[in-house]
């Protein structure tokens, strides 16, 4: 089996635009989950969302976007709110309050799946879970001089389009607020003494990953989400001690591990002489791993290796110095 | 119609319903104490969410399982062999998490989450691996997912219930130890207790309940039955061994009505109503228990504002000040104030507070060191807290 | 546009500001409990205008608690806080706060001169980056705690007491004219002390008040003005010379003992 431009402008392109995308919007906005040691936040959004898709669904009857969306934006106000509100009032760790919140309503939206399929309407919890990359199809192009014709870039899927709107939206906010962001998330107390609302800006990070993470549902699933806002993020953590180099090579990590693990997932098994290609979200969350695995392993300063060599640096030092201190004496 | 399914749920609830669902239910709700009991200590812990990664991290465990089983012409879905791939991976996650956070600046948050999602993702890369290799008895494999119990065969459902009741019979025999580890780990290490080795205990039994929870809530749920019954019961209580037996009991409560629904209406996946009963059970508890109950403690929050507002607009009238608006009405209603003065009632409950605030003061300038741990003092009438002769010595050098 | 979301009609103005009204912090009645339990009780303190305020109380005392129901930081069961001559949370851009160490996460990827920085944010406003002045204003903070070498280090590399010392420099930046500061001097080295000292003794020429809370009774006298005893409530409040006796220490500490070897002055 051959691969030809075409299927590859028409297939292949368009999803790892999408894949691009939707890693580079998460791995930004993950950033701060990160940083506010809020990374499970990510995982509760992503399944609480599902009961406000669902009803989004079922109310407007149809899978345009805008509804489910609403829905999905509802429910992740509303988890964030239930989640503030057990772990304050209810005084249970966060940790509890999460893992309360998006399991009861990640049943919920379950549960309301299978009504729908009751009154015969196809909506899928597995295509929640792992997304549908690979029906992204981008059927104007014919051939490699399609890429130059403006009306093929007009005809890009809708998948795609919101794609790019939502990272773009993602960029803005944290280019606007980068100065409110970075003191709310590192020094709460401070930003609230000064005026600045940092509860405020805790909700508005709770709602952008919700956004970035309905956006990124139909085209990759839950779990590439949950990988991309945090994976991409704690590797940069390991690799620089400055926030704003730490944003940018989180996007680009992200976007590496979205190329190499779309590559791995969608072209490795043809080389191999297999017929069908791999998950490719799934591949892609793998990839984002093996970054970070490298990156515990080999950063410079934080890696295990390099403190390794720190350690056995200063170790060196102090024998000499011992050896020296033994000299001198008499 | 209803008068029919309301008799068919009498019946399944007490195991009248034919000895298959009877079955299923009770090993349903043994699921459920099992979750609950363990979950308590897993709660204490902090680690409630540390089990959310570990039933992520089986899926790649039961698909590579599934290969190996495949490969070595095993009958497709061999129950036995796909739970033990599922420990392996999970306990490889809940490794891998404990090193990232030794070894590396990240927090447990960012650990968790990454292992989660990318242990998950290989697991459906492997998941589609073995669609595109048409192997059979791969149909089963999307059930470990979201759950089924009426795919839960006659003995699946006694092995689950024996396991579960062990795994809760291993919290009852260990409490001790375990309360030693939940409330100050470092304590316990110094006492010479094995931290590292109940730590490890605790979360071997968190991954028993994991592996046997997953056929019938599914991998993602399960958690659920870990910290959802707990919580409720951190509510109700403020005493471990209450905690432990209420958490139980409600896990139980959960995994019973919850089987029965499902085997009521079974199109609904049998997981996800579990954990909306356990999760309505939450609710009740978190608004309404009466120990630590949102109500609750919205009322008493409330009561304590009121009392001191009310006893500084007291003193201020006594002062001859006046108080206005909602203070002044509410007042007006205590029958304290009319038309703006205090009234004989009024004068005596101002008298009354600034002489408890003047005790107070009193006793905490000579004795400070004697305040009892458990009043509140300074808030309740003193009367009714310290001793008859404590006060009057108060009173008399108050007097002096 | 300035951080006034709390309370958009009451614009300000650094002329409004000025702090014309006589005493610095009055509080009233100001009560805090955790459940039922009182950590303030009934406290009333009317600050003195400039000086040097040490907050002084055995462990447990509330101490910590009162700068932050001062702030806001904490819900207060009643009570009232002004700052001169109006409530607290309307005259943000007159307080200043240094905050325990232990409060932020040291491993943020932040330089020290960036930390600092944050103290201009309630003066930059929205969208609006980090002007070049505002990064020389605060640069020049640095230098005061002589910390200037340092701005580039990212914070998790400086010792406890360089911490310490980037924490008031981000108040030094904030400019304001009412400081709280939550034990500045716990655990630092002999450098810090100094720089901290020094920089006390700068704000107090300039007229500024600082209500510092502070363990260490030995110093007490030599470093601060005024003082506030309290244990739960306020058991006395004054200079010094006068508060500072044997007898106010012992109401103070109670059966605890007293951290003080020689007789108070």
């Amino acid at each position: 089996m051959t691969l030809t431009v075409q299927e590859f402008l028409q297939i292949d392109v368009p999803a790892l635009l999408a894949a691009v995308l939707v890693c580079a919007a998460c791995a930004l906005v993950g950033n701060f989950l990160v940083l506010r040691r809020q990374g499970l936040m990510g995982d509760a959004v992503s399944h609480a969302v599902l009961p406000g898709i669902v009803a989004g669904f079922l109310v407007a009857g149809t899978r345009e976007t805008l509804p489910m969306m609403l829905g999905a934006l509802a429910a992740a106000a509303l988890a964030g709110v239930l989640i503030e509100a057990i772990r304050r009032l209810g005084r249970l760790e966060s940790g509890a309050a999460m893992g309360v919140v998006f399991t009861v309503m990640f049943a919920a939206g379950v549960v309301m799946i299978e009504r729908a399929a009751a009154s015969g309407v196809d909506l899928d919890a597995d295509c929640v879970l792992y997304g549908q990359l690979e029906t992204i199809l981008w059927l104007a192009p014919t051939g490699w001089a399609s890429l130059l014709d403006p009306a093929a870039w007009a005809a890009m899927p809708r998948e795609v389009v919101t794609l790019g709107a939502v990272f773009a939206l993602c960029l803005a906010l944290v280019v606007l607020f980068y100065k409110e962001l970075k003191i709310t998330t590192f020094d709460p107390a401070l930003a609230s003494t000064l005026g600045i609302p940092a509860g405020l800006f805790h909700y508005g990070v709770v709602l952008l990953v919700a956004t970035t993470a309905i956006a990124a549902f139909e085209a990759v699933g839950s779990i590439l989400v949950i990988a991309m806002l945090i994976a991409p993020p704690a590797s940069a953590r390991l690799l620089t001690d400055r926030m704003a180099v730490q944003l940018v090579l989180s996007v680009a990590l992200g976007v590496l591990a979205a190329v190499v693990g779309y590559g791995a997932a969608a072209f490795g098994p043809l080389w191999l002489g297999a017929e069908h290609s791999l998950n490719a979200a799934g591949m892609i969350a793998v990839a984002a791993g093996l970054i970070l695995a490298l990156a515990v392993l080999f950063g410079p300063t934080h890696g295990i290796l390099g403190k390794r060599r720190a350690v056995g640096r200063l170790r060196t030092l102090v024998t000499t110095d011992a050896v020296a201190a033994d000299g001198r004496r008499p | 119609m209803i008068p029919a399914i309301m008799d068919e749920a009498w019946r399944i609830l007490t195991f009248q319903a034919g000895f298959n669902s009877a079955v299923v239910v009770a090993g349903t709700a043994a699921l459920g104490l099992a979750g609950g009991t363990v979950g308590t200590f897993l709660l204490l812990r902090r680690r409630a969410l540390v089990s959310d990664a570990l039933s992520h991290a089986t899926l790649p465990g039961i698909a590579i399982a599934f290969l190996i089983g495949a490969a070595l012409g095993l009958p497709g879905r061999s129950l036995p062999l796909l739970l033990a791939g599922a420990v392996a991976s999970g306990v490889l996650g809940l490794l891998t998490i404990q090193a990232l956070v030794r070894h590396t600046r990240l927090t447990e948050d960012a650990a968790i989450g990454a292992v989660l999602s990318v242990f998950f993702g290989l697991g459906i890369v492997l998941l589609s691996l073995i669609q595109n290799l048409e192997l059979g008895g791969q149909a089963g494999l999307k059930t470990f997912i979201l759950g089924q119990t009426a795919a839960m065969a006659q003995g699946e459902a006694v092995g689950i219930g024996l396991l579960a009741a062990a795994a809760a019979a291993a919290v009852a025999l260990l409490f001790k130890e375990l309360r030693v580890l939940a409330f100050d780990p470092g304590f316990a290490a110094v006492q010479g207790w094995p931290v590292a080795r109940l730590d490890l205990l605790l979360m071997g039994l968190a991954a028993l309940v994991t592996v046997i929870g997953l056929q019938t809530v599914g991998l993602i749920l399960v958690v659920a039955l870990l910290i959802v019954p707990p919580a409720a019961a951190r509510f109700w209580t403020d005493r471990l061994s209450t905690l432990t037996v209420v958490a139980a009991l409600i896990g139980a409560l959960s995994g019973w009505l919850g089987a029965t629904l499902s085997a009521l209406l079974p199109k609904l996946p049998a997981g996800a109503v579990i954990v909306l009963v356990a999760g309505a059970i939450f609710l009740v508890s978190f608004l309404f228990a009466p120990a630590r109950g949102l109500v609750a403690v919205a009322l008493r929050q409330a009561r304590l504002r009121l009392d001191f507002a009310e006893r500084r607009a007291l003193s201020v009238l006594l002062g001859g000040g006046s108080v206005k608006g909602m203070l002044g009405a509410w007042l007006g209603l205590r029958g304290f104030v009319r038309t703006g003065t205090l009234t004989e009632r009024g004068r005596e409950a101002a008298r009354a507070a600034e002489r408890n605030r003047r005790l107070w003061d009193r006793f905490l300038t000579d004795y400070p060191t004697l305040i009892p741990a458990h009043v509140n003092w300074g808030v309740d009438p003193i009367d009714d807290v310290l001793p008859v002769d404590m006060v009057r010595m108060l009173e008399e050098r108050g007097a002096s | 546009m300035q951080y006034l979301w709390r309370t958009p009609g009451s614009r300000t103005t650094p002329e409004e500001a000025s702090p014309i009204s006589p005493s610095p912090l009055v509080i009233r009645d100001l009560t805090v409990a955790y459940h039922r339990k009182p950590v303030l009780w009934n406290v009333d303190y009317v600050a003195p205008p400039g000086g040097l305020i040490a907050v002084v109380g055995p462990n447990g005392a509330g101490k910590s608690t009162l700068i932050k129901a001062c702030l806001g930081l904490v819900p207060k069961v009643s009570g009232s806080v002004e700052a001169f001559g109006r409530p607290i949370d309307k005259q943000r851009r007159l307080i200043g706060y240094v905050p325990q160490r232990e409060s932020v996460d040291w491993d943020f990827p932040v330089s020290a001169l960036d930390v600092v920085a944050m103290g201009r944010y309630g003066k930059i406003g929205w969208f609006r980056p980090v002007s070049r002045a505002h990064k020389e204003a605060a640069l020049h903070a640095l230098e005061r705690v002589g910390m200037a070498d340092f701005a580039k280090r990212q914070i998790g590399q400086l010792s406890g007491g360089q911490q310490q010392r980037v924490f008031l420099a981000r108040a030094l930046a904030q400019e304001a004219q009412l400081y709280f500061m939550d034990e500045p001097f716990a655990g630092v080295d002999a450098a810090t002390e100094r720089a901290v000292l020094h920089v006390l003794r700068d704000l107090d020429a300039a007229g500024r008040t600082v209500i510092c809370v502070h363990h260490d009774l030995q110093t007490v006298a030599d470093y601060f003005d005024h003082v506030l005893l309290m244990n739960t409530r306020v058991v006395a409040h004054g200079t010094v010379s006068r508060t500072l006796t044997p007898e106010l220490l012992a109401r103070t500490y109670g059966g605890q003992p007293v951290p003080f070897t020689e007789a108070a002055r």
